[in-house]
C-alpha cells in the first residue's frame, strides 16, 4: 500500500455541460514505476495526467498522490513535488535556459549556489552543457533542445513523480529518437515514479514498466511489454499490429 | 513661427504645466489601470462591467467631462486636480484592456507549465504574467499618453492651464501663429512620447515576440 504513489479509486471527470472524459479510472502507479498511457486522441490520458497534479479535479471518486486526496493536498505543495513536462515545452520566452531551470529552486529559496550547481546538474542531465546553453533563450534553441529544457526544468527541484503528455510528440524522428534514449537512462538513474502518456507505441514498449491502455474515457488494461505484446485482447492486438508493420516497413 | 520664437519663455513654462497634467494623470490611471487589468484576469465576470465603464467614460467628450467633475468637492476646488482626474479617467481603457489582453494571450502551454509547476497566483503574475504582457501593457500605455497629451490641451478651458491656452487665446484672437505655438509643441510632445514608448515596447518583446 505505502509504495503506490499514485493511485486512481474508480475516478471520473465530466465536463460542466455532462459530457463524461473519463469514467470509473482504477490504476495504481508505484514508487519508482514508468506507467505509459496509451490510446487514440480524446481516450482520457491527458486528463488522468491532469488529475495527479490539479489541473482538472476529479468529479467523481478519488485520486491519492501519496497516501493523500489530491482534494486535500496544498495545490502549491502537491505540484513542487510533480514535475510536469508537455509537448510544447512551455518554456518561459522570456527567461533564459538557467532562469527557467531555476525559477522553482529560487522560488523555494535555494541558496544561489546551490541553485547554479543544480541547474548545471540537471543540465548536463539532459545532454546540455551549462557553459554553451545557460545563457540562451527559448528562441535560439532548437525544437529537442527545448524539450531536453523542459525536461531540466521538471527535474530541477528534484520532485519524486513526474508526468509526462507526449513530450518528445513535436520531434523529429531522430531527435525523438535520441532525447528517448536518453530519458530511459536518466530514469534507470533517478528512479522517479514516471506517468508517461504517448501515441506511439514503440516508445511505450521501449520506456514502460507497465503500459495502460486507454480508450473512451476508461482504462482498458494494464500490460508489462511482454503481456502488451502477447496479448490477444482486440484492442491491444489493434496497436500490436501497427507496431509490427511499421517494424516490418522499416527493415 | 514668429510669436513661437518671441514668447519662448512662455511656450517652455506652459509645456512643463502641459508635460505635468499629462504625467501625473498618466501615473494614476497606470496606478489605477494595471490592477484593474489584473483584477479582470483573475474575476473574468467583472470584464463586461469594467470595459463597458471605462469605454462609456471615453465616449463622453472630454469638455463634458471636465464640466460634469466641476461641482465635485476638493477637486472641483483646483482646475488642475479636475483636469488631472479627468484625463486619468480618459486613458483608464486603453491601459486597462491591455493589460487584461496581454495577460489573457499568454500561450496556453506556457501558462499550464507555470500553473503546474507550482506557482502562486502571486509568482504567476510576477515571474510570468507580467513580464510577458509587459510589451501589450507599454502599447496601451502609448496609446494612452498620446491620448492625453491630445486632450489635455482642452484642460485650459476650464482653467488649467498646458498648451491649450495658446491654442484657446489664438482662436479668440484669430491669430494662427498663436495656436501654432500651443499646438507645434503638443504635437511634438505626443511624437516624442510614442517614440520614447514604441522604443520599449520593441526592446521588452526582443524575447518573447
Amino acid at each position: 500500500m505505502a509504495d503506490e504513489t499514485i493511485e486512481f479509486v474508480n475516478a471520473g471527470f465530466s465536463l460542466p455541460n455532462g459530457s463524461s472524459l473519463l469514467s470509473g479510472l482504477n490504476l495504481a502507479v508505484r514508487q519508482g514505476e514508468t506507467m505509459m498511457l496509451v490510446g487514440r486522441s480524446g481516450s482520457g490520458k491527458t486528463t488522468t495526467l491532469k488529475l495527479i497534479n490539479g489541473l482538472v479535479k476529479v468529479t467523481s471518486g478519488s485520486v491519492k498522490v501519496e497516501g493523500s486526496e489530491v482534494a486535500s493536498w496544498d495545490l502549491i505543495k502537491l505540484r513542487r513535488r510533480i514535475g510536469y513536462v508537455i509537448q510544447e515545452a512551455g518554456l518561459f520566452p522570456h527567461y533564459t535556459v538557467f532562469e527557467n531551470v531555476a525559477l522553482v529552486p529560487k522560488i523555494e529559496a535555494w541558496e544561489r549556489a546551490r541553485i547554479a550547481a543544480r541547474a548545471d546538474e540537471v543540465l548536463a542531465l539532459v545532454g546540455l552543457p551549462g557553459a554553451e546553453f545557460a545563457n540562451r533563450y527559448p528562441h535560439e534553441l532548437s525544437g529537442g533542445q527545448r524539450q531536453r529544457v523542459g525536461i531540466a526544468r521538471a527535474l530541477a527541484a528534484d520532485p519524486p513523480i513526474l508526468l509526462m503528455d507526449e513530450p518528445f510528440g513535436a520531434l523529429d524522428p531522430i531527435t525523438r529518437a535520441e532525447v528517448r534514449s536518453e530519458f530511459q537512462r536518466l530514469q534507470q538513474r533517478l528512479g522517479k515514479t514516471v506517468v508517461f502518456v504517448t501515441h506511439d507505441i514503440a516508445e511505450a514498449l521501449l520506456l514502460g514498466t507497465r503500459i495502460g491502455l486507454m480508450e473512451n474515457g476508461s482504462l482498458r488494461g494494464t500490460y508489462t511489454a511482454q503481456e502488451f505484446l502477447a496479448s490477444t485482447d482486440s484492442a491491444t492486438k489493434a496497436y500490436v499490429d501497427v507496431f509490427r508493420a511499421g517494424q516490418v516497413v522499416g527493415e | 513661427m514668429n510669436f513661437l520664437f518671441t514668447h519662448l519663455r512662455e511656450v517652455a513654462t506652459l509645456t512643463a504645466e502641459h508635460l505635468w497634467l499629462v504625467g501625473i494623470s498618466m501615473l494614476l490611471a497606470i496606478a489605477a489601470g494595471v490592477p484593474l487589468g489584473i483584477l479582470l484576469t483573475r474575476r473574468p465576470r467583472w470584464k463586461a462591467l469594467i470595459l463597458g465603464s471605462t469605454n462609456v467614460i471615453q465616449t463622453i467628450p472630454s469638455l463634458a467631462l471636465f464640466g460634469l467633475l466641476l461641482p465635485l468637492p476638493w477637486l472641483g476646488a483646483r482646475a488642475d486636480r479636475l483636469a488631472i482626474l479627468a484625463l486619468a479617467l480618459y486613458a483608464l481603457l486603453p491601459i486597462v484592456r491591455n493589460t487584461y489582453v496581454g495577460i489573457a494571450g499568454i500561450s496556453a502551454p506556457v501558462r499550464e507549465a507555470a500553473e503546474a509547476m507550482g506557482l502562486t497566483s502571486g509568482q504567476l503574475l510576477w515571474h510570468v504574467e507580467l513580464p510577458l504582457a509587459l510589451p501589450v501593457m507599454l502599447a496601451g500605455i502609448r496609446v494612452a499618453a498620446v491620448i492625453t497629451i491630445g486632450v489635455a490641451t482642452i484642460a485650459a478651458a476650464i482653467g488649467a492651464g498646458g498648451l491649450g491656452e495658446l491654442i484657446f487665446r489664438g482662436i479668440a484672437m484669430v491669430d494662427n501663429q498663436v495656436i501654432l505655438a500651443g499646438a507645434i509643441p503638443a504635437a511634438l510632445m505626443a511624437l516624442a512620447a510614442d517614440l520614447l514608448l514604441s522604443g520599449c515596447e520593441k526592446l521588452l518583446s526582443r524575447h518573447t515576440g
